[in-house]
């Protein structure tokens, strides 16, 4: 049984099966090594497809020749942009209702006469076998001519840069106006400023991307793919010239997403092949295609001037963002919003000017990493709290606790908190779990303790009208069905939907089966991104299991001849709550029901709170549904003679408003402290002149076992989310505060701050050299 | 190139494999076998997704020919299970709920399998160590330690017992 610190501060009622660690559904296909992901799927005749990819970051094509590759022994289509005219990605957003122009993808599925970054595709080759397949690269001849390139967002936005957007390189701005920012910066006593960079980063899901497409009997396009989104079908026939009802997303349990499977990955390539060859075709990236050649983090820079009183209190904050789109326009507008709205963190500011701008350049394009651009602004805004506090002399936990927002209080956006905001209760709690101060072993180790607060969205951009749907229905035998379009990568998206059933209908987990990620098979239920499946699908799912216990508990009351709200149901049984002697099998009162036609299933649709778009002028207005809160603390040592920097101990505290099944909770908590963890010290996606130099885990490191200091994670339940039974998003919130709580506590340790990530060796020792040149 | 046939014992089960000697034991798996538990990560030794035990040893798939197992004894996550029990690790991980999208469940599972092997009686460090190439990006490691030290307590129980019973029956 796993061991967690869950105090349950709010008092909530015990539940059946909510609350508990139950062993999850996917449990015994992941030990045993059954479960199927994309890449796992095989079907006779199939044929494998290669992308050939531009080796240059910028390159008009002069020529592409393709004959050599069309003549060769095993291989059976070869499709370059002329086999597809036109056809461009322009990935709709998913189930977003409003009509006018989104600002999603709108890139080349094939190059055609251009390159715009490093790894753009530019051919596809199906081959009888993966190993033909790879040479037809060498057999295709592609003729390059260079053309001007920009490689920074500053750069690119400089009157003359080459032009990788058309008509300026800008891709978004946002300009939020609350208060009077100016006017209120006068009455600082003190004005703080800081600038803080962050860096390329991969998703590094250990399933590179993969997927398999055929045309069924029916001429369906139809594509297992592993992917975060199968509402996708969408766009792959639009980009195909298809009706909708001729493409068939069907998933898989994803090998991890963290967004990068959040766009289109595989799809097009594999869905064009399968059109035109009329036979099954795989793909799977090499780690060095999904490192080069798939979306990254986008890089910021973030320049904070705050104005605050001697007592610590804030009265008014400027901010500037600058974000690197990369070589096509993914969902940089959204990442940058998230980042601007979170801006000043959860922290009262009634003055607050924030200009945040996403710029293309000739990089590896980036679009949603877990955090959306809120981690990177955490990682700003944390970092500025703690320069604050040194400016002022003061102890970095009381300006936070001076300034933390509380409900009622608003975003730049003047979007009210709601809900609980424990803020001061999860940093308190994170902190005291790193226990008492350590003192440095040697004279050249040095020790530091750090902590970030954060707040972060659940649940996508309120004006995009969002719905999730569910059907559950029980048969004859007292077992039950769920269908549910829900993608499952591997935060338990699925077990969450039995575990949430079970709770209502009485009925044991091993008696659910769920079925999921299919855009045709199983009702529409969004993406999973955003933090959302527990909250959206969830709750469709809730109200699905409650419609079906209202019409059993109504049949029930009957023959028990007791009142409607007496009715219980547990353990396969339906009893008088008061009186469990007086009770009835489900599977007796199923048999009734279906004797007299009652309905035993039921699909419901659950609707996120619809607001209209911000006002066009500050921004102002509501964006998401709720936002979850809490905080890391870490304790770190630096080597001052080497610059290398160790995390010694990490406690992470986040209300969670209801953890529905804490080990998957936990999970998630502990997984994103990592990533934070690689996020802060070295990940770090080097791209030198639109070149990558880090396509492989050699090059690229993440975090490994030994990297991950001693972990403590504290789950509060505060009730009040917008969740099934009071829970709150908490896939995209465990990796936010980390790489902040790491910096501060390097900056504690040293006496002074690196202000880019990753903290680099080289870059912790240039620090502490800059200290002690200014004391020499 | 020339087909060459070798005979192994996989899972188990005696084997005759026809391959080509550049082919990698990971895609004879993967593809002749249709056992897809050992997984391709990076292709390169870099990440552990495709561990498998060669001759009792863990060893990684991707960067073994097929054609250097002619005789070998191997073991892939599929057979870690006898007579449809789980092993003590497997059930470890269970307890544990020691994956999330559990990708890299099967070569941790195989991983520990070995350290367990080795070294019944492992400290944290040392699983840490011993884990050191495997990597995971959804856990973070915690619940993965967790379950190797459990399923080392497990076995290291039953053991025991297993010797008090042998005392008592000599
Ligand atoms: S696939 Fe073998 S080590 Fe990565
Ligand atoms: S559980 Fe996803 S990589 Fe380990």
């Amino acid at each position: 049984m796993i061991r967690l610190d869950q105090p349950n501060l709010a008092n909530l009622p015990e539940l059946r099966h909510i609350g508990k660690p139950l062993p999850r559904i996917d449990a015994m296909g992941k030990v045993t090594g059954a479960t199927k992901y994309a890449g796992d799927y095989v079907m006779p005749n199939m044929l494998h497809a290669k992308v050939l990819r531009s080796k240059y970051p910028s390159a008009k094509i002069l020529r592409i020749d393709v004959s050599k590759a069309r003549g060769f022994p095993g291989i059976v289509a070869v499709l370059t942009a002329d086999d597809l005219p036109g056809a461009r990605v322009t990935t709709d957003i998913p189930g977003v209702t409003d009509t006018a122009k989104r600002a999603g993808t709108d890139a080349p599925i094939l190059a055609k006469d251009r390159v715009r970054f490093m790894g753009e595709a530019i051919a596809i080759v199906a081959a009888e076998e993966l190993a033909i397949a790879e040479r037809a690269s060498d057999l295709i001849e592609v003729d390059y001519e260079p053309y001007p390139a920009v490689f920074t967002p500053a750069e690119a936005m400089q009157p003359g840069a080459p032009i990788v957007t058309e008509p300026d390189n800008i891709v978004a701005r946002w300009r939020i106006v609350k208060g009077d920012a100016d006017a209120a910066m006068k009455n600082a006593d003190v004005i703080v400023e800081g600038t803080y960079k962050t860096q390329f980063i991969d998703h590094a899901y250990l399933e590179p991307e993969a997927g398999i497409a055929w045309v069924d009997e029916n001429g369906v396009l139809t594509i297992r793919v592993s992917t975060q989104v199968v509402e996708h079908f969408r766009s792959i026939a639009a980009a195909l010239q298809l009706p909708q009802n001729k493409v068939h997303v069907m998933g898989a349990l994803v090998g991890g997403g963290f967004g990068g499977k959040e766009d289109i990955t595989v799809e097009l390539f594999i869905g064009l092949a399968a059109l035109k060859t009329r036979r099954p075709v795989k793909m799977i990236y090499t780690r060095e295609e999904s490192l080069l050649a798939h979306c990254k983090r986008h890089p910021f820079t973030i320049t904070h001037k705050t104005g605050v009183t001697r007592s610590g209190r804030i009265v008014a904050a400027q901010v500037n963002m600058l974000a690197d789109s990369g070589a096509y326009v993914y969902l940089s507008p959204y990442v940058l919003l998230y980042a601007a709205s979170s801006a000043v963190g959860p922290y009262r500011v009634n003055n607050v000017t924030v200009n945040a701008c996403a710029v293309a350049t000739n990089n590896t394009f980036t679009s949603a990493f877990r955090g959306f651009g809120a981690a990177q602004a955490c990682v700003a805004y944390e970092q500025q709290m703690d320069e604050i506090a040194r400016e002022l002399d003061m102890d970095p936990r009381q300006v936070r606790r001076i300034n933390y927002a509380q409900a009622g209080d608003t975003t730049p956006n003047g979007q009210a908190f709601r809900g609980a905001v424990w803020l001061e209760e999860c940093a308190q709690r994170a902190w005291d779990a790193l226990g008492e101060e350590t003192k440095a072993n040697a004279p050249h180790m040095k020790i530091g303790r750090g902590l970030a607060s954060y707040m972060q969205s659940y649940g996508r951009i309120t004006w995009f009208h969002d719905t999730s749907q569910a059907w559950v229905g029980l048969e004859m035998d007292g077992s039950i069905v769920i269908r549910c379009g829900v993608p499952d990568i591997g935060g338990g998206q699925m077990n969450t939907l039995a575990q949430i059933t079970a709770e209502v209908l009485g009925v044991p987990m091993e008696r659910i089966t769920v079925y999921g990620t299919d855009s045709a098979l199983t009702p529409l239920a969004g993406t999973t991104t955003a933090t959302r499946q527990m909250y959206m699908s969830g709750n469709a799912t809730y109200q699905a299991a409650l419609a079906v216990r209202k019409t059993l508990a109504e049949r029930a009351s009957q023959h028990l001849e007791c009142e409607l709200d007496e009715i219980d149901f547990a353990d396969n049984t339906v009893f008088v709550k008061n009186d469990a002697s007086q009770n009835m099998p489900l599977t007796q009162l199923i048999a009734i029901c279906a004797a007299e036609g009652l309905p035993r299933a039921n699909l419901s649709l659950f609707k996120a709170p619809f607001t209209d778009k911000l006002d066009p002028d500050n921004a102002q207005g509501d964006i998401w549904p709720d936002y979850t809160f809490g905080a890391q603390a870490v304790k770190v040592a630096v080597d001052t003679e080497t610059g290398e920097v160790r995390v010694l101990k990490s406690a992470a505290c986040h209300d969670v408003g209801r953890a529905l099944n804490p080990a998957a909770v936990a999970g998630q908590i502990e997984g994103g402290a990592a990533q934070g963890l690689g996020y802060a010290l070295m990940e770090d996606v080097q791209i030198v002149n639109g070149v990558t130099l880090t396509p492989s885990f050699a090059e690229y490191l993440i975090p490994t076992a030994s990297d991950i200091p001693e972990t403590k994670t504290i789950i509060l339940e505060s009730g009040t989310g917008l969740g099934p039974f009071g829970a709150k998003g908490i896939g995209e919130p465990a990796l936010t505060p980390m790489a902040p709580a790491i910096a501060n506590a390097v900056a504690d340790a040293i006496g002074a701050r690196v202000t880019q990530l990753p903290l680099t060796p080289e870059r912790v020792l240039e620090a502490i050299d800059k200290i002690e040149t200014r004391f020499s | 190139m020339q087909r060459k046939t070798i005979h192994l014992t996989l899972n188990g089960e005696p084997r005759e494999w026809s391959v080509y000697p550049n082919e990698l034991l990971l895609n004879v798996l993967r593809e002749q076998e249709f056992l897809t538990g050992a997984k391709y990560g990076c292709g390169i030794g870099e990440c552990g997704a495709c561990t498998v035990h060669l001759n009792g040893a863990p060893m990684l798939s991707c960067l073994t020919l097929a054609i250097a197992c002619d005789g070998a004894d191997i073991l892939t996550i599929e057979g870690l299970a006898r007579d449809g029990k789980l092993d003590a690790v497997q059930e470890a991980f269970l307890e544990h709920s020691a994956f999330q999208c559990g990708f890299c469940t099967p070569d941790m599972i195989m991983m520990t399998r070995a350290l367990l092997n080795e070294n019944p009686q492992p400290s944290e460090a040392q699983v840490r160590d011993y884990l050191r190439g495997n990597l995971c990006r959804c856990t973070g490691y915690a619940s993965i330690l967790r379950a190797a030290l459990d399923a080392a307590a497990v076995l290291n129980v039953r053991r025991n017992i297993h010797a008090a019973e042998e005392r008592a029956d000599a």
